[in-house]
């Protein structure tokens, strides 16, 4: 066979970044735990690993994510994946095909009409070289995009872009030189031999026209090749590792493996399968406060290059909003946590102080509830859940009435992992004491911790607004719909930290009429008053906050409404309107129904006087 | 020190000269809001962890300050971080930002009180 030097830097390149990457996944999934290791070996041949095939080929391939938020963006990926894919695809077949033998090398398939000097005859010859020229068409449009997008972002969709190191300068520039300069190369080639198609031969005829081809015939395969091994050079140092990592993501994510508590080979390749796409940072409500520097991308980037300080890493208020955007799926959130419990691992906290004396809870007791430390900052919502129990005749032991610890989220949000668990230890023992078998708690931020962290066998753990909705689906609340325009705010860590969104709407459209707005659910605001943020400054959150009540102050609702004391607390504080937790709406319903009962049958007993 | 001829307390003794502020400034200059503190209480009164054990939140400033390494360290280990604090504070300080500093710092400047 043929063959031609330019060919050598290609074919080393390739060798080198296939086995650069065989070793260094082999390392990440060799640092996994001995469970993860076994997930995989037990899924592998599974369909699981399809679900995974057909996953790669919608996010990897097609960038299905980023076409539901901005198609242009969308298309700008998909054109340089999904076309670079299908372009190496049709290209082994097309010398496949030609050289009618499956063993060809790569190199005869990528510098094919280099070699191929002979015109296309059969027809299956004819129609790949056309789907060739087309696809090194579609690629074109999108490099075109790319050059527009770093000279002119907004069109994206994008407000700001991240800003580029060395190995990535290097890796963006050869990317941007392979598909011109194969193009160029084939209608050079295609120009002096006549053997190209559709898109080439044309400007193939034209080059020859208006140049020397003959003489740029070499330079143009050579300058292809230099590019292609440049762009694969560069790989391990850019973040274009993204794209071989973000498909070992994708099956190890379908195989069950999750973030730990500590660093593992899995975070690892998370870290890697950010494609710094930039969509996060227009997600992230810290840029109203002009914090622009700690978001999900510069820490993963951080994380990379070794340099992440703590002013960044605790710098975010673990909202969520990132990771719900975040094409790749990443979990960023728990990312941030683990990497917070590595640089504050060394600090120390001891609750010796918490003495577990008996619990004497009545055997009849049905629920335990418990408020919270924020709870405990705003009295409305423990009285109005004090009533509503007494209302439903519900038995209750008030855990942390007075002298209870925190539950241990907080320490968690900050990755005081250790001292998180002794509280855990602590709560736990005594909520299983008490022998109820379920648990209301009015905080979300409890509420999470309890149901993740904790050890609760046999307890059901609800927050209140499930429990409220589930009283009321079984009678045991009167109803009473108020004429009360109502907006409802998810609470981060109810919403996005614990997927529950349709429970408090359930419960709120029985006793007022709830407004939607346009960023609620998955994409609601944080109220900006998160504890998981130790750096950011008052002045600061009340920019964020009073960002998100813009929004919400544009439905004129007679009432914002919420499921979290900490929410609650927060926008209370801008005094714009009057902000409300969904127990006390509840209570509040129930009261006026009962007071209009009262006048009623003052009115009934007044009449019968009179009679 | 001079001798004056008093009684005292050996430790209750501060002194100045051996005044070691090092902590102090760098949590200053890592979170300046705490430069601010009118020492009003509000956040001991209401503490989570004061209702279990005798911990006040504004006598680590007043220790802090004193450069009692020692004290506070054995202060600082009862907060839960549960973030009361923060939210009664009328100077809005971030009070759970100061004690993370503290804790990662303190262990580089603990001194020995003689
Ligand atoms: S974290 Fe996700 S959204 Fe942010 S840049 Fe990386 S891939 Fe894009
Ligand atoms: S979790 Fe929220 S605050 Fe943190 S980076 Fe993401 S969007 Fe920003
Ligand atoms: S509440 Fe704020 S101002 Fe008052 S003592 Fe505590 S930290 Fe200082
Ligand atoms: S965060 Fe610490 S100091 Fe502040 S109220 Fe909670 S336990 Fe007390």
């Amino acid at each position: 066979m043929e063959t031609n030097p330019f060919i050598w830097p290609f074919t080393i390149g390739l060798l080198f970044i296939s086995c650069f990457l065989i070793i260094i996944v082999s390392i990440w999934i060799s640092g996994l735990s001995h469970i993860d290791k076994s997930r995989i070996v037990h899924s592998i041949f599974t369909r699981k690993s399809l679900l995974a095939i057909r996953e790669t080929f919608m996010e990897s391939l097609l960038h299905r994510k980023i076409f539901r938020k901005n198609l242009v963006l969308g298309y700008m990926h998909m054109s340089l994946a999904f076309g670079w894919f299908l372009l190496i695809v049709v290209g082994h077949i097309q010398a496949w095909n030609y050289y009618r033998s499956l063993s060809v090398p790569a190199y005869k398939a990528i510098f094919f009409r280099y070699f191929v000097t002979e015109p296309a005859t059969t027809l299956s010859e004819k129609t790949l070289a056309a789907c060739v020229d087309l696809l090194l068409v579609f690629i074109l449009s999108g490099v075109m995009l790319a050059y527009f997008k770093r000279l002119n972002s907004r069109v994206f969709g994008i407000k700001k872009t991240t800003k580029l190191k060395a190995g990535d300068r290097i890796a963006l520039t050869a990317l941007w030189l392979i598909f011109p300069l194969r193009f160029l190369a084939e209608s050079v080639s295609a120009g002096i031999h006549h053997n190209g198609s559709i898109v080439s031969q044309p400007t193939g005829q034209i080059l020859s026209s208006l140049l020397p081809v003959h003489s740029l015939e070499m330079p143009l395969w050579w300058a292809y090749s230099l590019a292609l091994t440049l762009f694969f050079v560069s790989l391990p140092v850019s973040r274009y590792m993204h794209i071989p990592v973000e498909v070992v993501l994708i099956f190890l994510r379908n195989y069950g493996i999750r973030i730990k508590k500590r660093i593992d080979g899995y975070s690892r390749i998370q870290v890697y399968s950010c494609s710094r796409c930039g969509i996060c940072l227009d997600s992230c409500q810290m840029t109203h406060a002009e914090i622009k520097d700690t978001q999900s991308v510069y820490v993963l980037k951080h994380i990379r290059n070794k340099n992440l300080t703590d002013e960044k890493l605790f710098n975010c208020l673990l909202c969520g909003r990132c990771q719900s955007d975040c094409p790749v799926g990443l979990s960023l959130n728990d990312l941030r946590i683990t990497q917070r419990i590595e640089s504050t691992k060394e600090y120390n906290s001891s609750y010796e102080y918490l003495k577990n004396g008996p619990v004497e809870v009545s055997p009849q007791t049905e629920v335990i509830y418990f408020a919270g430390c924020m709870t405990h900052l705003t009295p409305a919502i423990i009285k109005s859940m004090k009533e509503i129990f007494a209302v439903a005749r519900v038995k209750y032991w008030f855990m942390d009435e007075d002298k209870t610890s925190c539950c241990g989220r907080p320490l968690m949000q900050v990755g005081q992992y250790e001292a998180a668990k002794k509280l855990i230890g602590h709560n736990q023992e005594r909520i299983l004491a008490s022998k109820a078998n379920k648990l209301v708690v009015s905080c979300p931020i409890c509420f999470k911790v309890f149901n993740e962290d904790y050890a609760l066998p046999g307890i059901t753990v609800q927050h209140h607004s499930e429990y409220l909705l589930e009283l009321m689906v079984n009678k045991r609340l009167p109803m009473n719909k108020m004429p009360l325009r109502v907006v409802y705010h998810d609470p981060c860590e109810l919403g996005r930290g614990s997927g529950i969104y349709h429970q408090p709407r359930l419960l709120l459209d029985e006793y007022a009429e709830v407004i939607p707005v346009k960023n609620e659910k998955e994409t609601a605001f944080c109220c900006g008053g998160s504890l998981a943020n130790i750096k950011i400054q008052m002045n600061e959150r009340n920019q964020i906050r009073d960002e998100a009540l813009e929004e919400y102050l544009s439905y004129r609702p007679d009432v914002l409404a919420t499921a979290c004391p900490l929410c609650k607390k927060t926008f209370a504080k801008s005094n714009k309107l009057p902000v409300h937790d969904i127990a006390e709406i509840v209570y509040m319903a129930i009261q006026e129904k009962q007071n209009l009962q009262k006048t009623e049958y003052k009115k009934e007993m007044k009449m019968e006087f009179w009679k | 020190m001079k001798d004056f001829g008093f009684t005292m307390i050996k430790q209750r003794t501060i002194d100045y000269d051996q005044f070691d502020g090092r902590l102090l400034n760098e949590v200053l200059e890592m979170e300046p809001s705490f430069k601010v503190c009118l020492s009003c209480g509000g956040c001991t009164a209401t503490c989570s962890a004061v209702d279990l054990v005798s911990f006040n939140v504004r006598r680590m400033n007043l220790l802090l300050r004193r450069g009692e390494t020692v004290e506070l360290e054995s202060e600082i280990k009862k907060c839960m971080l549960c973030g009361k604090c923060m939210l009664v504070c009328p100077r809005g300080i971030n009070i759970r930002n100061v004690i993370m500093l503290i804790k990662k710092s303190i262990p580089k400047y603990k001194t020995v009180t003689l």
